[in-house]
């Protein structure tokens, strides 16, 4: 059995200035890349398949199986984009980890370039986090003073340049295929897959899009190898997750934990409910996963345990809210994001996410009737699994989890309301 | 003789710049996005001139370049203040008070009782100690909720009184250090980073790098699992696995 935290990505946070080369490098910095480059290309895809790592950035696919999808000739050039465009409300962990370890994700970088037969790879970091992209920035020009980027790497024959690329406010820019339509200059908005990008990516040429946390967790496999890895987390999760606790606890923060760690043992590490405040409800991955309530506690917090119980691991961004906070109104908010944040490339989103917002704003503010629950699912139900992308499956997670689980509450709001005349979304009297 | 305004707005240096970033990618349009970064960093803003600057350096037209800064909300379309304020207003940090703290800055910066609006400016832009604040969305910091940016950078674990008293000290002049994130300068100069120029002078480019980031909820579970004597399992240098030659 591991132990309750596991610091890898996280073990050198504590050090003074960790994110220079200098600590980096005391600290067995591009050890791994040395590693690599020793290696071949199929080594390292085989290793990371056989660590079992899985993406970081909320979906879960396999690491290793992603990169074998890059065709093993190089007719047109290969890029790695890393998905640097953290927003997902709740989802704080990419940040702390360029702003405290910028290194061990350029590392990272480097050796999935090699892995990937790519030569210019890009972190594409959301356009708020200034700090990182300092950082990032910084790190760079370090590493390419220390001879691990550019020409000739550590006189391998290898070649990297790597391109910090600010974003600018859009949320949708965190699906990969509207990630890359805005690193070509465009309006963020979703491709049509397939062709999926390792077929057709940036520029139409061979394309992997990882997470931060994924490729950051590289250089510890290749110094560690994949038993090391499994020695972490699940069969089917291996490794250790960076959980963000947020919200009503003592002690919210980032807890490096094996995957498959509870909201029990979180809340534990956490120092309990703030105040003693009793939990209402909670998110596992941030709010496109379905909320959990009370009875999840004991619900193992890995790819497989979350699916499970009904929701998803998504980025681990536990959001935890106690009694005194109202579903709805925390659904309405939710809902208010997800109408502003919709690219308008495909009307269920786009139409939809507009309207469950102002049916929720007049339930919230009391004018509400129990057949708008009905219309929230009905509009629900035209979104789910029909928008372009997955903003619009996100979008009904709050409000089909929420009636779900609080259906009382949103009843409540109507109350009042069934003896007047109700009023009604949209229509003029 | 006058000249066209865009050639007064953006000198060499700016064209320069635009020129260097379209250097620093294989195809041209993707240093869109920076060199929108980078007109803002000139104006406070993205004008009309900043788009047929963009359009003129990477071949494309006004509408195209429009069509790309309305979509990003970082892209403002009318003149910012010295000093962008924003505001997270997403759930959990509205349920710890943001929507509270959001309220009570707007109302204190308004005028006639009537609240600052979203994206509104008090004060003249370009002058010292404008604001322009706004509500944002999630800005990635939720464990130090609520929270809220100046010019992208962070202040953490804020308050309506603490806000209240850090936008009078920006109306004033002053420049309190972020939380998290360097030293504060104005919002142009944050742009200028974003488009990906940084400051040449040494000293001034190391305080910006060191600029503070290791908060206490940062760094939590690495402190009980340090007091705890609580590691990963010991890694050995394993060779790397054998795969057959195609």
């Amino acid at each position: 059995m591991a132990d309750p935290i596991t610091p890898v990505l996280t073990k050198r946070w504590l050090s003074p200035k960790s994110w220079r080369l200098a600590t980096y490098e005391q600290l067995e910095g591009y050890t791994a890349l040395r590693k690599a480059l020793k290696g071949t290309p199929e080594q390292l895809v085989q290793l990371v398949k056989d660590s079992g790592l899985r993406g970081r950035g909320g979906a879960g696919f396999p690491a290793g199986i992603k990169w074998s999808f890059m065709p093993p000739n190089e007719d047109k050039p290969h890029y790695l984009v890393i998905n640097a465009d953290e927003g997902e409300p709740g989802t704080c962990k990419d940040i702390p980890l360029m702003m405290a370890d910028p290194h061990s994700l350029i590392e990272g970088c480097i050796i999935a370039s090699y892995a990937m037969r790519s030569h210019h790879c890009f972190i594409y970091v959301r356009g708020e986090a200034l700090h990182c992209i300092r950082r990032l920035n910084a790190a760079v020009r370090e590493a390419k003073e220390a001879g691990y980027l550019g020409k000739n790497v550590l006189d391998s024959g290898f070649d990297i340049e790597i391109t910090v690329h600010a974003g600018a406010g859009a949320y949708i820019c965190g699906e990969e295929t509207a990630l890359l339509d805005s690193l070509e200059g465009r309006r963020g908005q979703p491709r049509l897959k397939p062709p999926f990008p390792a077929a057709a990516g940036l520029y139409a040429a061979p394309t992997t899009v990882n997470n931060v946390e994924t490729i950051a967790s590289a250089p510890y496999i290749i110094n560690g190898g994949s038993a090391w890895f499994r020695e972490m987390g699940r069969e089917k999760s291996p490794g250790p997750k960076i959980y963000s606790i947020s919200g009503h606890v003592e002690k919210p923060g980032q807890y490096e934990c094996p995957l498959g760690t509870t909201l029990r043992e979180l809340l534990d590490l956490a120092g309990g409910m703030k105040d003693g405040i009793p939990l209402k409800f909670w998110t596992p991955g941030g709010s496109s996963t379905p909320m959990f309530t009370v009875e999840h506690l004991d619900t193992p917090l890995d790819f497989e345990g979350a699916a499970e119980a009904g929701s998803m691991l998504g980025t681990t961004a536990v959001q935890v809210f106690n009694e005194t906070v109202s579903v709805p109104w925390a659904v309405m908010k939710w809902t208010q994001f997800y109408e502003h944040e919709s690219c308008g490339k495909c009307t269920p989103c786009r139409e939809g996410t507009y309207w469950l917002a102002q049916i929720l704003e007049r339930m919230v503010e009391g004018h509400g009737t129990e057949e708008d629950i009905d219309t929230l699912l009905d509009v629900c139900d035209n979104i789910l699994g029909r928008s372009f992308c997955a903003l619009g499956d996100g979008a009904v997670s709050p409000i089909t989890s929420g009636i779900k689980y609080f259906r009382d509450e949103f009843l409540a709001l109507c109350e009042k309301n069934k003896a007047a005349q109700p009023e009604l979304v949209g229509a003029q009297a | 003789m006058t000249q066209a305004p865009e050639e007064v707005l953006f000198d060499a240096d700016i064209d320069a710049k635009a020129d260097d970033l379209i250097a620093r990618y294989p195809q041209s349009r993707s240093a869109l996005l920076p060199m929108l970064h980078l007109v803002q960093s000139v104006q406070g803003y993205v004008s009309q001139e900043g788009i047929s600057f963009c359009g003129a350096k990477l071949g494309l037209s006004d509408a195209e370049v429009s069509a790309v800064a309305t979509f990003y909300t970082m892209y403002k379309r009318r003149p910012c203040g010295e000093h962008l304020v924003s505001i997270c207003t997403n759930t959990l940090c509205a349920a710890l008070g943001g929507d509270a703290i959001y309220k009570a800055v707007t109302e204190h910066l308004g005028t006639d009782g009537k609240p600052l609006g979203h994206e509104q400016t008090v004060g003249e832009p370009g002058e010292s100690g404008s604001l322009t604040v706004e509500h944002a969305e999630c800005l990635a910091a939720c464990d130090l909720a609520p929270v809220l940016q100046v010019n992208y950078e962070f202040y953490d674990n804020q308050t309506p009184e603490k806000t209240i008293a850090l936008v009078d000290a920006l109306r004033a002049g002053k420049k309190p250090a972020p939380t998290r994130g360097a030293p504060l300068t104005d919002f142009k100069g944050a742009e200028l980073q974003l488009a990906g120029f940084f400051p040449e002078d040494y000293v001034t480019y190391n305080g910006d790098i060191d600029g503070p980031s290791q908060a206490v909820e940062t760094l939590r579970g690495a402190q009980i699992a340090q007091e705890r004597g609580w590691t990963a399992p010991a890694a050995e240098d394993v060779p790397l696995p054998e795969v057959e030659k195609k």
